[in-house]
């Protein structure tokens, strides 16, 4: 049996491209068809951009990567049509346990709030994940849009135009030239494309290496996120069991700095490793074995003319916290809306740099989060240590120091705080749902199984929430569509989108984002928002933000 | 909010002192670090307001320039 990762998905097929007279211009290009070139395609087919992803492969990823998806990444992909497919391939657990030496010090329940429609995390390998996203594609070539990949298609050379942006591609019927009207490079944390433009991704290497295995086994450990500090079968290091579906176990074991990165990788070493950790009795099988080092860093920029980064070769974190794709999926859809008003003459060029501003601030709070998470890991000092451990002793007695043990803050979505394209705020209002917040999920009535978030997205919209509003606003082309909700018999909307407010409007962006709000209906100022939030009012764009 | 209070506020002073010493009897220097680190855990805690902690953690610096109080 072919494993999924070892299966030609896209191969290479020869594009009339490569027999034009002169390089075919397209209007998008991704390079890259990872998680993040993937959505970011999706989600152009949607809104019916014609896009073509050139991946230097034909499958999916390869190896032990992702596999904590969060809530906001999983509604991000509802939206894209493939997140509940995931959903229920994926494990979802709530209950984490830390052990501290020999014994467990203590667990935590995640407690999701009720009321949204996706779960807090699922566990699902990211093989898997490309899958899904690929299916979607050929969905979407299905129902006709303009959506291709090219595989084993590498770019060898870029060269960003004013105008436009030139690649060459490398076949194995040998390269071709295509033009774009714009780029969106999801090629990786190594971004051929970020190093050909000779541009910058500086940060910090964290001085650590982790064995990271993925191993399949029949073994009835519970499905809980297990962390253990400095345990026996590892001394002076961490680990970490997490459970993935198809009985796939994800293990990740610290082993310091000056270590031969080969050695350790042979299973006669990586095995009694295992024994040691798993117990003598249990069976498993190996299906990954690889070795990292782990670093925080992205680019100053993460918009280059008409060349746009997203995902690993803008930002780069360590997986503890599982900041990785899920920030990825965040950037394409705070991107792509931005682009498509673009490209239609809707939005000035400049609505682009607010993805600039946006993204990076996103991307400095996972970076933040994420060299906390492994400075706690790997203390970096005699005294850090002794005050990490101090810690861990503590949370086994005190409830106060608990919050305090740091093994990866796990992903929560951003909000764009102080961006130039938030409107008014109402301050009788819950401070989550100010503008530049993600909207939370809600059930749209009492007693329905529909979601709020399925009802949002793509457009920007009016939400009235007990209040009368005309069914829409139209201002230079853009029109915001009424969503009408009542806040009877639905206190998790009225919770979440009235506080002390009697009633209230919101403008939502295309990503769910909340661009202003009132407690009544003011025309005038609606439209305003809207010319606020596409970047038409020019003189907001200086500067980052807050 | 209250500022750190850096004037005396300890009522017997000399018998905080002995015990503090006293729950370092007999501990090795490894283990004398890791009770003072606890230490300063726990009482951070109960302190919670974070502007106290900090300047908490500035006055432990002794700064030069900061004029004593
Ligand atoms: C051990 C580990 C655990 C992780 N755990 C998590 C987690 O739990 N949750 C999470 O969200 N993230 C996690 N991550 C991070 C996650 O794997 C990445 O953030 C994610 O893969 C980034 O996606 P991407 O699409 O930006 O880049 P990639 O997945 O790296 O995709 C880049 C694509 O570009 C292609 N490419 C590169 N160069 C060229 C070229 N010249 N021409 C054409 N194509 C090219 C590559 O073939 C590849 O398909 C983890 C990572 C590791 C290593």
């Amino acid at each position: 049996m072919t494993r999924i990762f070892e299966t030609p998905l896209y191969p290479y097929e020869r594009s009339a491209d490569q027999d034009a007279e002169a390089p075919v211009r397209h209007p998008v290009i991704v390079v890259g068809a990872g998680p993040i070139g993937l959505a970011a395609a999706i989600d152009l087919a949607q809104q019916d951009i014609p896009v073509v992803v050139l991946d230097d492969n034909d499958k999916v990823s390869f190896g032990s990567r992702a596999i904590c998806f969060a809530k906001r990444p999983l509604e991000i992909l509802d939206r894209l049509g493939c997140g509940e497919a995931m959903v229920e391939k994926g494990v979802t657990w709530n209950t984490g346990k830390v052990f501290f030496d020999e014994r467990k010090v203590y667990e935590f329940n995640l407690l999701p709030e009720d009321g949204h429609k996706n779960p807090a995390f699922i566990n699902l390998q990211q093989y898997h994940f490309e899958k899904f996203l690929v299916d979607r594609v050929f969905d979407l070539q299905a129902q006709g849009k303009l959506i291709e990949i090219r595989g084993n298609s590498r770019v060898t050379a870029v060269d960003a135009e004013d105008s436009h942006v030139s690649l060459t591609v490398e076949t194995p019927d040998g390269p071709y030239r295509i033009e774009a009207d714009w780029l969106i490079a999801c090629d990786g944390a190594g971004s051929p494309i970020r190093a050909m433009m000779g541009l910058d991704f500086v940060g910090r290497v964290f001085e650590d290496n982790f064995l990271i295995a993925d191993v399949v086994m029949d073994a009835d450990f519970p499905t809980e996120r297990w962390f253990w500090f400095d345990p026996p079968f590892n001394r002076g290091q961490s680990a970490l069991l997490h459970k993935q579906p198809d009985g796939v176990w994800r293990i990740d074991l610290q082993l310091g700095w000056d270590i031969d990165k080969e050695k350790e990788k042979l299973p006669e070493n990586v095995i009694p490793r295992l024994k040691a950790m798993l117990g003598p009795d249990i069976r498993f099988e190996l299906e990954w074995v690889s070795i990292y080092t782990f670093q925080c860093r992205r680019m100053e920029k993460f918009r280059h003319g008409r060349v746009l980064f997203a995902g690993d070769s803008a930002h780069q974190v360590s997986p503890f916290g599982a900041r990785g794709a899920n920030s990825g999926l965040q950037d394409t859809d705070n991107l792509i809306w931005k682009l498509k008003l673009v490209m239609g003459g809707l939005a000035p060029e400049s609505l682009l740099d607010t993805y600039d501003m946006e993204r990076i601030h996103g991307a400095d709070e996972n970076i933040l989060n994420s060299s906390r998470s492994t400075d706690f890991i790997t203390p970096k000092s005699e005294m850090s240590r002794i005050f990490r451990n101090a810690v861990l002793d503590l949370s086994e007695h005190h409830a106060f120091a608990r919050p305090l043990v740091n093994s990866g803050r796990l992903s929560v979505p951003c909000t764009y705080d102080g961006s130039p394209l938030n409107g008014p705020d109402c301050a009788t209002m819950p401070a989550r749902t100010r503008p530049g917040s993600p909207a939370p999920d809600a059930p749209v009535s009492g007693n329905s199984n529909e979601w709020l978030l399925g009802k949002l997205g793509n457009s920007f919209q009016i939400l009235a929430i007990d209040v009368e509003t005309p069914p829409s606003v139209c201002v230079g082309g853009i029109c915001a569509d009424r969503v009408t909700l009542s806040t009877e018999d639905n206190p998790a909307l009225r919770e979440r989108y009235l506080g002390e407010a009697e009633g209230a409007v919101y403008l939502m962006r295309p990503d769910q984002h909340v661009a202003a709000r009132w407690d009544h209906w003011n025309d005038e100022a609606v439209r305003r928002a809207i010319e606020t939030a596409t970047g038409r009012n020019v003189s907001g764009l200086a500067g980052g933000l807050r | 909010m209250s500022g750190l209070n850096l004037d005396p506020n300890l009522a017997k002073a000399d018998d905080f002192y002995e015990s503090l010493l006293a729950a370092h009897e007999g501990l090795t220097k490894a283990e004398s670090d890791a009770f003072n680190a606890r230490l300063i855990l726990v009482l951070a805690n109960h302190v919670g307001d974070e502007g106290v902690l900090s300047q908490a953690l500035e006055a432990a610096r002794l700064s030069r320039d900061e004029t004593s109080s």
